[in-house]
């Protein structure tokens, strides 16, 4: 059985990308919905899309005459993908918010 | 890039401009402040995230309503080079008591400088929490499967910080 498929998480490197993954994470939608909701054309949704489900991480399936794209729930690439992007958002803000405590000399002394 | 059962290890950098001391302190003291807010597990807004001090303290997030939930303990405390904790928030986003469920996190604090620190994070195990059913279990029962599991945590995503 091959339940997994090694991801390649540059995928999610795309802010674009990475944008359409979580909307789809949040809720099944139709590239119509999603480049709706985006500042992209459909045609640049449709090929985000194309990558996002090479790669594993989203599955479509047909309603109506339309496709309906979702998280790949039986993707560990996709449970793995979700994670490594709570890793980059978390160490990001740690950066950030370091970067304010070393230059604001009012935090030298907090606690 | 390393694997343990089927999930691989992920990683993640970050560089400070700090001692790996000060940036040991601030990772850990500081917790609440620079953890983003929109990832947290409990009903109520996240008012605080707090990694307790030591061996055997406790990582958790306290609600503004007050209500403590936890996410894991403290396996290692190293200061200023070395952290790991245990992180066992399973697929229905609740803690899981149960250490043989648990992934890990260990953070590491490197001197890249005189005042620059390279700070390593490695998120381990990840396969524990997928062999503990938890994150399958909702995704069969729920039917909604991730899309469904995650709409908690877009949902706080999506509130005002």
């Amino acid at each position: 059985m091959k339940a997994f498929k090694d991801v390649d998480l540059a995928i999610l490197g795309d802010p674009t990308r990475k944008a359409i993954f979580e909307r789809l994470a949040r809720r099944p939608s139709s590239v119509g919905e999603l480049a709706e909701s985006l500042p992209v054309t459909r045609q640049a949704v449709s090929q985000h899309l194309r990558v996002l489900k090479e790669g594993g991480l989203v599955v479509a399936t047909p309603e109506g005459t339309k496709r309906i794209y979702r998280i790949n729930p039986a993707g560990l690439a996709a449970i793995q993908a979700y994670f490594q992007n709570i890793w980059d958002e978390a160490l990001t803000a740690f950066q950030k918010a370091a970067e304010q405590t070393a230059t604001d000399p009012e935090q030298e002394n907090r606690p | 890039m390393t694997s343990t059962g089927q999930l691989n290890v992920l990683e993640g950098t970050a560089t400070v401009a700090m001692t790996p001391e000060r940036a040991f302190a601030f990772f850990t003291e500081s917790f609440g402040r620079w953890w983003p807010a929109a990832y947290h597990i409990g009903t109520s807004e996240m008012a605080d995230a707090i990694l307790e001090p030591g061996e055997g303290g406790r990582w958790y997030e306290r609600g503004v309503d007050g209500t403590e939930c936890d996410w894991g303990r403290v396996l290692a405390w190293e200061p200023p080079h070395r952290l790991v904790v245990t992180w066992q928030i399973n697929g229905r986003w609740e803690y899981d008591p149960d250490p043989a469920r648990a992934s890990e996190i260990e953070v590491r604090f490197t001197a890249d400088g005189p005042e620059q620190t390279a700070v390593t994070l490695e998120h381990r195990h990840l396969d524990r929490l997928v062999d503990g059913k938890a994150i399958q279990d909702t995704i069969v029962e729920r039917g909604g499967g991730w899309s469904t599991l995650l709409e908690l945590f877009a949902d706080t995503a999506q509130s005002p910080s």
